[in-house]
């Protein structure tokens, strides 16, 4: 076998790609332990009331049956409501699972059946007879505006819009005014893999714990808490997870549930959710956005207000960076900005990739769109003469913005520059043709976050962190890190991520893993690499020539050999023999990356963002209503590349997202019993192959040194931001039309 | 999914005596969902893949015998379906994906049940479901529902395609029961839901649908099946029509049309095809067809779009089929 040196930056393909489609990769719902029981959940078919009576005894005569876990007989759990806070938690009263009998959401599980079979448990569960007392309920979005309010206690990511100069008398004053109503309808994340937990009841008393989620050791954190068990009692583990996009951000109930029928029966549990089940938790709020902008004819902004609303439930106060976007990426003189939540008889909404970016900044770049063509400038030109250099809302420096670039190189390819500028001018048969762009803003963050560098007897690299892989490529990233800051092949490592037991790692979300992860795997290498150089000196039985030259300036650690700059190629150490001559089994670092490393600035000093600029093109049946998606170019500026083939990936995957934004995407809420009604992927439409052409990602060169300490800002959420504008305002390019809530679907 | 017998006869005439609660397997691809959804509860299932009923053969009159058991992915690809029956394939072509169409039966698709949120969820009220519950679709989401043939008891859609070409096509439906064999003209198998919407069809119990007969007919390429739907593949139809038109020097000497995603059933409405019938193709003449088409469509809360994209889309079916431009199921462009 030959081996390989990976370098960062290298289009490397992913290490766990043969495990995953051989069927080698463990899923969340994969382990099979003896004894094994299967939970089937029993939801509620109304929003708002409580449980007047269990009828079980049909249930309980299905062959298999063990027992059906109700409010009534669940074992013990935490008595306090913040014992049921997670580290992601927002502020209200997190929804505690089989608690008493009052019902908050449709859909909320309101039993258990455990069962030898899948089988069993369902068949029992569609047996389950529950009386409720109904109680009035508000599921509709419109009325719950009238309601809307500002949580007396933010969530700690939240960021409070600045209001700048007067925005309410610049735009009285403004000779060219845009102002209009946008709107996003709800989404569920979908991710392929269904939300599962598999507890593994151990011989000792303790759990290991198989869950889809994004961060194993939160959830270990919010079962302990939950189930007041020791940290040692419960072990959680998620090496592979079969996409998120938010939905495992927070402990979903069925970790609880599972975790608490194990508890209960003393055996492992096995919950998996169907797909109709996935529309019972999470998903991104509905929102609308009232948007006034004013310019002065030559384009130059004078005011932006932006009004926005979200949904929540009655329990908890989530919020969304929603109204900030366009104050931070808009050189204009008077800004102001305010967000509200709206509560309704749902289960809380939650962040889905890029939230309140993906909402927010679309939702304004359709509004931007509609203001470039009232000062009759080309949307480009319009953007770049109202370019801000700065965080304009903080009055910050940023770290790097390469957008112009992006705006450039993204225009070049795509060929913006023959557009011609009036809608409705480009045809092709029956279809009318229209392109359109806009541009995409990300937090770029970072994270302190530990990793563990083992050098083991047969010359290999162990890495641990305790990251989650939801799909992204992180095992891929952190082993190109390794191999460059090491020295060492890339089949030479084993990356280990997924273990609540690993060093400290902060849950995956947001973009922040590869700039994190990669920084404390790049200081774990360094630091091994010094101690192996160190211990190796040290030892007296090496060559004179060994001994003499290893020191940091003389001797490489290269291709997982040691050897002295300049010497004889075949004089070399490889790992194995370096470490059999210190004497010692293995060479062991654990290493936190934190804020400041190698020069990093203070988030307090600087503000980070990725920028993208996207641009689309359309074809439109103006008849029909058929919109097809013909071409997208996204110029991404997101720092250092860490590998172009994952990022790519990446930034493709939620431009297909995107693209279901702009034109499926929609979940139906039947506000007469509060539930969602499209529930399954036969009717709640995902883009299909056919409704996403080739898609282009460039990647635009951004030297950041300050922003994370490889220069790596992240890329998970970026393509989510601008691509469903740029489709909605290439769709007004075709047909002259201007839609202002999303999806845009046949007939609307 | 709760318990239930299986069975797999090998002769048509065990299969038709089953007692009450009895659902035939085919491909399964419609009726194992539903019963892992709780909507299908059957005692029996009865599978009928042992009986040989997947022949395609010619008949003595020059039309098509299409077996009930012959997949929709071997229908639509048969030498003989591609070349006498375009429209049929094409129809065929544009529902579901590859996988499903691979193991969907042609007998099994006339008798597939209505995508209808409520039917499928089965905590909410719906008659077709569940007799006497009520319909929770009217005054609910039901941007897909029916706007043709509806009753206060139901708005559900019939979804298939392949069925809407079988109507405009004028097949017929070979049944083997109890009581013995008939034949039912495809444009009367569906029923209307009126006040027993649980009943999707004339199926007496224990009958079996044993093949389709399409008629000796061509249209040259003045055919199309135009299907509208949220995204460009693997979607149910907001609104699908199927026609063939037997043109001679520019006059329209037959028409056949037939709607999919309006109707509470595939769709036809004969004073409309005889509308067609002895004039010139023009766009006033597809207005006045589309309008006869659609008479009596009544919307509800969600579901007006259909009655505004209906129209158009019957009059650019008609523009494709006079024109002898059949749409491609592949090339996404409409022209």
């Amino acid at each position: 076998m030959t081996l390989h040196s990976a370098k960062i930056g290298q289009p490397v393909s992913r290490i766990d790609g043969l495990a995953k489609v051989t069927g080698q990769a463990r899923y969340a719902a994969e382990p099979h332990p003896a004894g094994m029981l299967y939970g089937f959940i029993v939801n509620s078919p109304i929003a708002r009331g409580r449980i007047e009576a269990i009828r079980d005894e049909a249930a309980r005569a299905v062959p298999g049956v063990v027992e059906i876990m109700t409010h009534l007989n669940r074992p013990h759990s935490a008595l306090f409501e913040k014992s049921y806070m997670d580290g992601l938690s927002v502020p209200g009263s997190p929804y505690r699972p089989l608690h008493d009998a009052e019902i908050s959401f449709n859909g909320q599980p309101v039993a258990v059946v455990l069962a030898e079979t899948f089988e069993a448990a369902r068949e029992a569960a569609m047996l389950l007879e529950v009386d409720y007392e109904r109680w009035p309920h508000n599921a509709d979005f419109e009325a719950s505006l009238h309601q809307k309010y500002m949580p007396g206690k933010t969530r700690s990511n939240y960021v409070p819009p600045k209001s700048r100069g007067n925005a309410a008398e610049a735009y009285a004053l403004s000779p060219i005014k845009v102002e209009g109503r946008y709107h996003l309808a709800p989404e569920h994340h979908n991710p392929m893999e269904m939300h599962a937990t598999t507890v593994l009841a151990e011989d000792d008393g303790s759990f290991t714990v198989w869950d889809k989620t994004q961060g194993p050791q939160a959830v270990q954190a919010y079962l302990t808490s939950a189930l007041s068990l020791s940290k040692d009692q419960i072990r959680v583990r998620n090496p592979y997870v079969g996409g998120a996009f938010g939905s495992g951000l927070r402990a979903q109930h069925n970790v609880f549930l599972a975790a608490l029928g194990a508890k209960m029966l003393k055996r492992s549990v096995r919950i998996t959710l169907t797909r109709p089940q996935m529309f019972t938790h999470v998903f991104r709020p509905e929102a609308v956005m009232d948007i006034a902008l004013g310019a002065q004819p030559d384009g130059t902004l004078q005011s932006m207000i932006v009004d926005g609303v979200t949904d929540t439930s009655r329990f908890e106060h989530n919020m969304e960076n929603l109204v900030i976007w366009g104050l931070i990426n808009y050189k204009c003189p008077n800004a102001t900005a305010d967000y509200k939540v709206a509560p309704r008889d749902t289960y809380t909404s939650s962040d889905m990739r890029a939230p309140g970016a993906a909402t927010g900044v679309n939702l304004f770049e359709m509004a931007i769109d509609e203001m470039a063509y009232a000062c009759n400038m080309d949307p480009l030109a319009f953007r770049l003469h109202n370019y801000s250099d700065i965080d304009a809302m903080h009055d910050m420096p940023l770290t790097s913005k390469a957008l112009k670039e992006a705006m450039h190189e993204g225009a070049e390819r795509f060929g913006w520059y023959n557009r011609p500028m009036a809608p409705k001018t480009m045809r092709d048969g029956k279809e009318l043709i229209g392109w359109g762009m806009a541009t995409g803003i990300w937090d770029a963050m970072f994270s302190p976050t530990s990793a563990r560098a083992t050098l083991t007897a047969d010359g290999r690299l162990h890495i641990a962190t305790a990251a989650s892989d939801i799909g992204t490529g992180t095992y891929t990233i952190l082993a190109q890190t390794a191999s460059e800051t090491f020295g060492i092949p890339i089949e030479m490592i084993d990356i280990e991520l997924g273990d609540s037991t690993l060093p400290e790692c902060p849950t995956e979300g947001g973009s922040w893993t590869a700039a994190s992860a990669g920084a404390a795997v790049w200081l774990a290498c360094q630091s091994l690499r010094e101690k192996l150089f160190k211990a190796v000196g040290k030892s007296g039985n090496i060559s004179a020539w060994l001994t003499e030259g290893l020191s940091n300036k003389t001797t490489v650690l290269k291709d997982g050999f040691l050897q002295d700059k300049g010497a004889d190629e075949n004089l070399r150490l490889s790992l194995s023999e370096a470490l059999s001559l210190t004497g010692q089994e293995k060479l062991e670092v654990e290493e936190t990356a934190k804020p400041g490393l190698r020069g990093t600035i203070s988030q307090m000093r600087k503000a980070r963002f990725t920028h993208s600029a996207v641009f689309c093109e359309v074809r439109v049946d103006e008849e029909l209503g058929i919109v097809r998606v013909t071409r997208l170019v996204n110029a991404v500026a997101a720092g250092r590349i860490m590998n172009p083939k994952t990022a790519a990936s990446q930034v493709r995957g939620a431009m297909v997202m995107a693209t279901g934004m702009a034109l499926h995407e929609e979940s139906l809420m039947d506000e007469r019993v509060g539930r969602f009604m499209n529930h399954n992927f036969a009717e709640y439409h995902i883009p299909a192959h056919a409704d996403i052409p080739d898609m282009e990602v460039l990647f635009v060169e951004e030297k950041d040194r300050e922003v994370s300490p490889l220069g790596v800002k992240g890329v998970g959420e970026i393509g989510m931001c601008g691509t469903a504008a740029a489709i909605a305002n290439a769709i007004f390019h075709a047909t002259g039309q201007r839609h202002r809530s999303l999806p845009i679907t046949p007939g609307s | 999914m709760r318990q239930f017998s299986y069975s797999r006869p090998d002769t048509l005439d065990t299969a038709c005596h089953t007692p009450d609660h009895t659902r035939f397997l085919a491909g399964g691809t419609n009726l194992i969902d539903l019963m892992k959804s709780d909507v299908e509860r059957p005692e029996h299932v009865v599978d009928l893949s042992a009986l040989s009923m997947s022949q395609i053969e010619e008949r003595p009159d020059g039309g098509l015998r299409l077996g009930a058991l012959a997949t929709n992915a071997d229908t639509a690809a048969h030498p003989l379906v591609t070349e006498r029956y375009p429209l049929l394939a094409s129809a065929i072509l544009a529902g579901a994906s590859p996988q499903i169409r691979n193991r969907a039966t042609n007998g099994a698709n006339l008798n597939q049940r209505t995508r209808c949120h409520y039917f499928y969820d089965p905590d909410m009220a719906c008659n077709k479901r569940s007799p006497g519950t009520g319909c929770s679709a009217k005054g609910g989401r039901n941007r897909i529902m029916a706007i043709l043939g509806t009753s206060d008891a139901c708005i559900a859609t019939f979804p298939s395609d392949m069925c809407v070409a079988l109507a405009a096509l004028n097949a017929t439906v070979n049944l083997t029961g109890p009581e013995g064999e008939r034949t039912v003209p495809m444009r009367d198998y569906h029923r209307l839901p009126e006040d027993t919407p649980w009943q999707d069809n004339i199926l007496r119990a224990g009958e079996i649908v044993t093949s389709i007969d399409l008629p000796s007919i061509s249209f040259g390429p003045h055919h199309t099946y135009l299907k509208i739907r949220d995204r460009l593949s693997f979607a149910f139809a907001i609104v699908s029509v199927a026609t063939g038109l037997q043109m001679e020097n520019n006059t329209i000497r037959k028409a056949c049309i037939a709607m999919g995603g309006v109707g509470t059933k595939p769709w036809c409405v004969p004073e409309a095809e005889a509308l067609l019938e002895g004039k010139a193709p023009s766009p006033s003449l597809f207005r006045d067809a589309a309008e006869c088409l659609l008479q009596g469509a009544v919307t509800d809360r969600d579901n007006a779009a259909k009655l505004k994209l209906a129209p158009r889309v019957i009059i650019r079916a008609l523009s494709q089929a006079s024109a002898g431009t059949p749409q491609s199921q592949t090339q996404k462009t409409i022209f």
